[in-house]
């Protein structure tokens, strides 16, 4: 019945965001920012621990439909033991990948993170797929205010 | 006589697209309305044959659109019953007619201390011209409560109104609840203190019949986007007792009598409040579209909304897992729900993916997705054109839609 959205709600998308990863509260965190997303009201608190240039750990809480819920999900374990450098070169491959600024998806780049290359084809989503991504932006930038997507 | 759905389909030639392969199946009415084709003829028809500006020329153009408009304005004074065509104020929906009573008739009647009533359920357009002259003048903005069904409740309502209050402004019809609030009795409450109330109407008039005399409400607010009429243009209704001793809100041309550098002096009603040059063409359409809603009859359309409505509730309950947000015993035809942990957002994708259009949101009412701990709600709204063919489709689409998400 939903054939079109296929390429959309993969079966990784259903699973993270019915066991969305690093769901938890992290104490002691060294970097916290809440995203928000004013105009579905999708909201979230993204936590990083981080060991000099290294993110050692990451984490979120938050409320959001599937798309964003397994954006944040997925970003959170790829970007694990990634330098800051990296993560943000990441955010680059993904943010071109979801608008379709790069028609080619660079599989070796965004690994995991492919299964979002679906949201180029509808873009009243690709703020969900991006909010994670604009804040986990800000946490390294070390904005303290919360981030919108408008 | 039975309602001739058939003909008005046919009327409304969007209603004929093809979304995504899949008849186009139109739940999002309380955003916007569709058009008849009668609205679209009539602004081809005046950019085609009559076009000037208004108000203006002397030449044969500008007489013709000057008449259209006016005759526009004459329609739209039956269809709500105002005494006078000089209380229709065309602006450019209900938002600008509330920032524009707030920032005329509040600026020179509200001050330092005074209150102003609104409720639980109202839209932002409702909440923030108010919170702004709050800022302004240090008056306080009060909230009357509702109650977990989206009802407004009466009493706290009737407690807040106090030597205090100075204004009232109060929704209709929730946008976001459906809830059609006792408009008679939330008029007389303050009334009988001299409090002057506003509705806003946006809601409410395209699905019910409104007679602002019998309601006496002092200003009642529209958009004509949701009347099935344009963009770009919508009504401010006002007592023209009110409105003659408001000030202006903009200044420009056609709201002038004289001007020289050192004063200037004012037009008369209505057009001291219509600076500038007006949606002529939207005008003009909105007077078409109260033409077309006058062939059916405005209780003919909300009996038949209501059976959707009543249809929908039913066959929406059956959906396991599916809560209903929003549920006054006085509604209109919204059906506003969510579906557990699967987001309001992805519903609202996977039904267009069927043809289907509704709204996926907080609809301009976060305080109320607040009230009721959710973040949005998925939200279809009936509109005339609509039927019951159309809302099974829409719960055969939730059903699978929830079986995908497993």
């Amino acid at each position: 019945m939903f054939e079109d959205l296929r390429e959309l709600y993969q079966e990784v998308i259903f699973d993270h965001n019915r066991n969305p990863r690093n769901f938890h509260v992290m104490e002691n965190a060294d970097r916290q920012v809440d995203g928000f997303n004013p105009l579905c009201g999708d909201k979230l608190t993204l936590f990083l621990k981080l060991d000099g240039d290294i993110i050692t750990d990451a984490s979120f809480q938050g409320n959001g439909c599937a798309i964003s819920t397994a954006s944040v999900s997925l970003m959170t374990d790829i970007i694990k033991g990634k330098t800051q450098a990296q993560a943000e070169e990441l955010f680059t491959v993904f943010h071109e990948m979801t608008t379709g600024k790069e028609e080619h998806i660079n599989l070796e780049a965004v690994g995991k993170l492919a299964v979002l290359a679906g949201v180029r084809e509808f873009p009243a989503r690709v703020k969900c797929a991006t909010l994670a991504w604009h804040t986990l932006d800000a946490a390294l930038k070390n904005q303290q205010q919360a981030v919108s997507t408008e | 006589m039975t309602y001739p759905i058939e003909q008005i389909r046919a009327d409304f030639p969007i209603l004929n697209e093809k979304i995504r392969n899949k008849p186009l199946v139109y739940l999002d009415n309380a955003a916007s309305c569709q058009k008849p084709q009668a609205v679209i003829d009539s602004m081809v028809k005046l950019y085609s044959h009559d076009y000037a500006n208004v108000h203006r020329g002397v030449h044969t153009l500008s007489v013709r659109s000057t008449d259209q408009m006016e005759s526009a304005r004459h329609k739209i004074k039956t269809f709500i019953n105002a005494a006078s065509d000089k209380e229709i104020i065309f602006v450019r929906g209900a938002t600008e007619a509330v920032n524009l009573i707030a920032q005329t008739y509040g600026r020179a009647n509200i001050h330092a201390g005074d209150e102003i009533i609104i409720t639980a359920m109202e839209h932002h357009s409702n909440i923030v011209p108010w919170q702004m002259l709050c800022e302004q003048t240090g008056a306080i903005l009060k909230v009357a409560p509702m109650n977990l069904a989206g009802e407004l409740l009466m009493d706290e309502f009737e407690q807040l109104l106090s030597t205090k209050t100075k204004f009232v402004a109060v929704v209709h019809t929730s946008n976001a609840l459906g809830t059609l609030n006792p408009v008679e009795k939330i008029i007389k409450l303050p009334h009988a203190k001299n409090i002057p109330v506003m509705l806003d109407g946006a809601q409410a008039i395209p699905h019910t019949a409104v007679d602002v005399q019998k309601l006496d409400c002092d200003f009642y607010v529209f958009s004509g986007h949701k009347l099935y009429g344009p963009s770009g243009v919508g009504v401010l209704y006002g007592k023209q007792a009110l409105l003659e001793a408001m000030p202006p809100y903009q200044g420009g041309g056609d709201m002038i009598r004289t001007v020289s550098f050192e004063k200037s002096t004012y037009a008369g009603l209505p057009y001291k409040f219509e600076a500038g040059t007006p949606a002529i063409a939207e005008i003009i359409g909105l007077g078409a579209a109260v033409d077309y809603l006058n062939t059916i009859g405005m209780q003919a359309i909300a009996d038949h909304e209501a059976s959707l409505l009543a249809y929908a509730t039913q066959q929406a309950q059956q959906i396991d897992g599916l809560k209903i947000i929003g549920e006054a015993k006085e509604k209109g035809a919204i059906l506003s729900f969510t579906l557990g942990r699967i987001h309001p957002h992805d519903i609202g994708t996977m039904l267009d993916s069927l043809g289907i259009a509704i709204r996926a949101g907080h609809h301009c009412a976060m305080p109320v997705m607040e009230f009721y701990q959710v973040p949005a709600t998925a939200r279809a709204s009936f509109a005339m054109y609509n039927t019951k063919a159309e809302i099974d489709v829409l719960i055969s689409g939730i059903q699978n839609l929830i079986e995908m998400f497993g």
